[in-house]
Formats: structure tokens, C-alpha cells, sequence
């Protein structure tokens, strides 16, 4: 009995010092990295204005989050793409699977998909700007525009993956339109639905910062590092980037990966 | 006859589907609901991009664009591909580079813009960097991703018929990455050119496509920012279905790693 609680304790141990040395072998190459930026900061090779050293970007950091005014923007960011991508993820998943299901849906959007897909989103900005004015809705929509594009191509493109046999023999099992697509259709074509999603929301991450910048929106994160470059306040930028940094690698860690280990993993349509 | 009948209908049907597009446009336009400043006709954005084309301003914006991208991408590649290539075979420089990379990548390449204007100034550098930033993370990845991917029993196989290093490193990895690499290319390429219209705008220059469209938008030239975007979507056209399919075309599906694209 002691001896199994040794072992377990033993092994416990073990795991812990195995993701000490995990954690130490993630964190080696930032000390790396920052040990040089403090260098050069400190050396005086540029100004200290535009090349703060560490201590002084964490001090704005602070600063910014203390007084509330970090959170203010980074929730007006985060607002914007959530309601942003939930207009694209509707529209664009309804339009895809109508598109994947009826040809003269497809004979109709496809073309008008096709011509807009590749030109990049951030060119339509100043049209956006021009039809809509400045401030919220146009970068609204133009975020939910631009992340529409990959979520109707991967979702149209899933639909018409789904494998004709199933079709058939639930057809043949007597399921009637309704429950073949909730059943067969909408299961099948969700690995792609997801990874449209995914990609959907990539590219609205990307281009909502740079539509910020541009659009004059009263807050945001964009709007914070733009604005920030008339005081040549290069701290509170890279305390911009920073939180935008760790925005982006929880929506992608955090938010997808828990998406599909309930729903595709757990249907066992993906390992 | 079904598969050409079809292929009619469905042809048949796009053409219908813009011509109503462009027509439903029109009549807007025309319309007078709209002022003309903001909503030009189709005729008028015609004459705007052959006239900008004639004049030689537009050639020379989009030439401004391409040189950056052509650039930035350059030294995306320069960096990304030896340095992907080496992940995939060290394991220290793996362990180096992926979290530095993991951290990095999910900052959008736009939010570098006004960081890089007070570090080199308005103009050409900042553009590039933004296009190089953009660019070197898909190609890095592809390429780390690649060289793990090449079959483990090709590698016994070459070793074991006496293949050194470097025979090695170039008949057996170099080829069996190439989807991947190709694949990271295609898609730093992309992330370019998304990129570099940005920096553009933000960056304001005086040249580039991105900048024609901003500036436009200062004196309300609507035709002049259509007939930008068309030649903006006419060149990522170009690059993504001209150059990449002769790429692949001439290496990938050559040396037989994938099929060629059935149309």
C-alpha cells in the first residue's frame, strides 16, 4: 500500500519536473530574445522613445491596465469581431450549404464568390468607408464581408463531400428531408464547416486591427497603436501588440480546439 | 451529353448571373438614389481604368506594389525556408524557434504598421517588412511541416543504398517537402499581397495600389477606387492560378508527389 502511494507520488513528481523542463524549454528562447532587446534598449543605439526597453513597456502595460483603459479597447476589439464574425458565419454558412445542395444556387453565387475572393479584404476598406462612413459599421461589416469568403467556400465545399452513399441509403432507409440534412448532411460537412470557420475568423483577426487603424473608430486596439504613433508612444504600442498577441492565441487555442473536441472528435469524424 | 449539357447550363447560368449583377448595378447607379461621386456607373469606371492605364499611373502603381511584394517575399523565403527546413531536421532550433514563432503568428502583420513608421519612416521599408512579416511565418511552418512529413522509410531506404548527407538532403527530403513548401509558398504569397495593400494605405508612399485606393477616398473618386480593385483582383488572379499552376506544374506533379488538378 505505501509502497503503490510512493510510486504514485514518485510518478507525480516526475510529471511535474517533466513539465518544469517543458516550461523552461518554452520559456529559454524569450529570455534569449528579450536579453537582446534589453541589450540594444540599454546601449543607447536608438532612442529610448522609439526603443523602450522592456521594463518600460511593462510599466505601460501596467499603467493601461490598472486605469482600465487597455480593457476598454481590447473589448471594443474583441466586440467587434465576435458580432463581425457572427454575421459572416450565419450568412456564410447558409449560403454555402444552399450552394452545396442546389446547382442554380451554385451556377448563381459561385461567379460572384469567385470575383471577390481575391482581392485582398483591406482594399474594399475605403469603399466600405466611402458607402458607410466612418466609426463601427463599416468595420463591421467589412470584417464580416472579408471572413465570409473562406467560411462559404469550405462549407459549400463540405456539403458536396459528403459521401453520396450515406445520402442514399438514409434516403433509402425512408429519412425524409429534414432529418437527411440535421442527420447526414450537417454531420458530414462539419469538419469543413469548422475549418472554414476557423479560417474565417484568421482572416477576420487579421484584418480587423487594420481597419481600425483606418476606419477612426473611437476605441480599439488598432485604433490604440495607430493613435499611440503621434505621441511616439512606441511602450504603448508594444503593450497594444502584446494583448493582441495573447488575444489571438486564445482565440485559436482556446476557443477552436474546445469547437471540435465536442463536436467532430466526439462524433468520430476526425481523430 | 448530360456532363456537356450541364457544363453549358452552368456556363450559361454565371454569365446570366453577372450580367444581372451588372445590370442591377447599373440601374442603381443611374438611378440618382445615390450621388454619382460615391456610386459611379460602369462606363465611367471603364473610362477611368483605361484612361489611369493609358497615362501609365496605374502600371506604375501596381509595378510600385509588385516590387514590394516581390521584395518582402524574397526575404520571407530567404529566411523562412532554410530556417524551416532546419527545424524539421534539429531538434534544437525547433525548440528555438517554434515558440518564438508560436507567439509571433497570431499577431496580424498590420498591427507592426505604425511601430515600423516610427522605426524607419513612411515609404518603401515599412511596406516590405510588413510583406516580409506577413509572408515568413506560412512559409516557415510549410517547410518545418514538410520535412517532417517525408516518408521515414524513404530516408532508411536512401541511407540503406548508400545515400550520404547531401545526396540525401537533395533526392530524397528537398523533393518529398516540396508540396509543402510549394504549399507554403502559394500561401506566403497570398498573406503578401493581403499585407502589402495595407501597409499601403497606412504607410501612405506614393506609389501602390493600396495607396491609389486610400488617396482616393480623400477626394471621393469612387471610379478611381473600382477600377484600383480591379486591377488589384485581376493580379491576385494571375498570381494564384498563372504562377502557381506553372510551379507545380513544373515540379511538384512532374516529379509525381501529387496529381495534377482535373478540370
Amino acid at each position: 500500500m505505501s509502497e503503490l502511494a510512493a510510486a504514485t507520488a514518485l510518478r507525480s513528481t516526475e510529471r511535474v519536473n517533466a513539465r518544469l523542463r517543458g516550461a523552461v524549454r518554452t520559456a529559454f528562447p524569450f529570455v534569449v530574445v528579450g536579453a537582446a532587446w534589453e541589450a540594444v534598449a540599454h546601449a543607447g543605439l536608438f532612442p529610448p522613445r522609439l526603443f523602450p526597453p522592456l521594463e518600460t513597456v511593462a510599466a505601460a502595460l501596467a499603467r493601461l491596465t490598472a486605469n482600465g483603459i487597455l480593457l476598454h479597447h481590447a473589448a471594443e476589439t474583441v466586440l467587434r469581431l465576435i458580432v463581425g464574425f457572427a454575421l459572416a458565419a450565419v450568412v456564410g454558412v447558409a449560403l454555402g450549404i444552399v450552394m452545396g445542395r442546389s446547382r442554380r444556387a451554385e451556377d448563381i453565387a459561385l461567379p460572384l464568390v469567385s470575383i471577390g475572393a481575391p482581392i485582398p479584404g483591406l482594399a474594399y476598406a475605403p469603399l466600405f468607408l466611402l458607402w458607410f462612413g466612418t466609426g463601427n459599421l463599416p468595420a463591421i461589416l467589412l470584417v464580416a464581408f472579408v471572413s465570409a469568403f473562406p467560411i462559404v467556400f469550405n462549407t459549400w465545399t463540405g456539403v458536396k463531400a459528403v459521401k453520396s452513399v450515406w445520402v442514399r441509403s438514409a434516403q433509402a432507409m425512408g429519412a425524409d428531408r429534414a432529418r437527411l440534412f440535421r442527420l447526414v448532411i450537417l454531420p458530414g460537412a462539419l469538419p469543413y464547416i469548422l475549418t472554414g470557420l476557423r479560417l474565417g475568423l484568421a482572416q477576420a483577426w487579421r484584418i480587423l486591427v487594420g481597419v481600425e487603424m483606418l476606419a477612426a473608430v473611437p476605441w480599439g486596439l488598432g485604433w490604440l497603436i495607430f493613435g499611440a504613433r503621434e505621441f511616439l508612444a512606441t511602450d504603448v504600442m508594444l503593450a497594444g501588440i502584446v494583448v493582441i498577441a495573447v488575444i489571438g492565441l486564445a482565440l485559436e487555442k482556446l476557443v477552436f480546439r474546445r469547437l471540435e473536441e465536442f463536436t467532430v472528435v466526439r462524433w468520430g469524424m476526425m481523430a | 451529353m448530360s456532363k456537356t449539357g450541364e457544363r453549358t447550363r452552368s456556363l450559361t447560368r454565371a454569365a446570366a448571373t453577372l450580367l444581372v449583377a451588372a445590370a442591377a448595378y447599373e440601374a442603381t447607379a443611374r438611378s440618382g438614389l445615390f450621388p454619382p461621386a460615391l456610386l459611379p456607373t460602369l462606363p465611367a469606371i471603364a473610362r477611368t481604368l483605361v484612361a489611369t492605364t493609358l497615362d501609365g499611373t496605374m502600371p506604375l502603381h501596381a509595378l510600385h506594389t509588385l516590387y514590394r511584394v516581390a521584395v518582402g517575399l524574397a526575404l520571407a523565403v530567404a529566411l523562412g525556408l532554410p530556417l524551416g527546413i532546419a527545424m524539421g531536421r534539429v531538434a534544437a532550433v525547433e525548440g528555438f524557434v517554434l515558440p518564438l514563432a508560436s507567439a509571433l503568428m497570431p499577431i496580424p502583420s498590420l498591427a507592426w504598421v505604425p511601430v515600423f513608421i516610427l522605426w524607419f519612416g513612411l515609404g518603401d521599408t515599412v511596406s516590405i517588412l510588413i510583406v516580409f512579416y506577413a509572408a515568413l511565418f506560412p512559409m516557415l511552418l510549410n517547410a518545418w511541416s514538410g520535412v517532417r512529413a517525408v516518408n521515414p522509410l524513404w530516408l532508411r531506404a536512401a541511407a540503406a543504398m548508400g545515400a550520404n548527407g547531401r545526396a540525401l538532403f537533395w533526392k530524397v527530403i528537398v523533393p518529398g517537402a516540396s508540396p509543402f513548401i510549394i504549399a507554403g509558398l502559394r500561401q506566403a504569397l497570398l498573406r503578401a499581397f493581403i499585407a502589402v495593400i495595407g501597409a499601403e494605405m497606412i504607410a501612405a508612399s506614393d506609389w501602390g495600389l493600396g495607396w491609389v485606393i486610400f488617396d482616393a477616398k480623400e477626394f471621393l473618386q469612387a471610379d478611381v477606387m473600382l477600377a484600383a480593385l480591379i486591377v488589384i483582383g485581376a493580379i491576385g488572379f494571375a498570381l494564384e492560378r498563372l504562377a502557381f499552376g506553372a510551379i507545380e506544374r513544373a515540379t511538384v506533379v512532374r516529379w509525381g508527389m501529387v496529381q495534377p488538378v482535373k478540370d
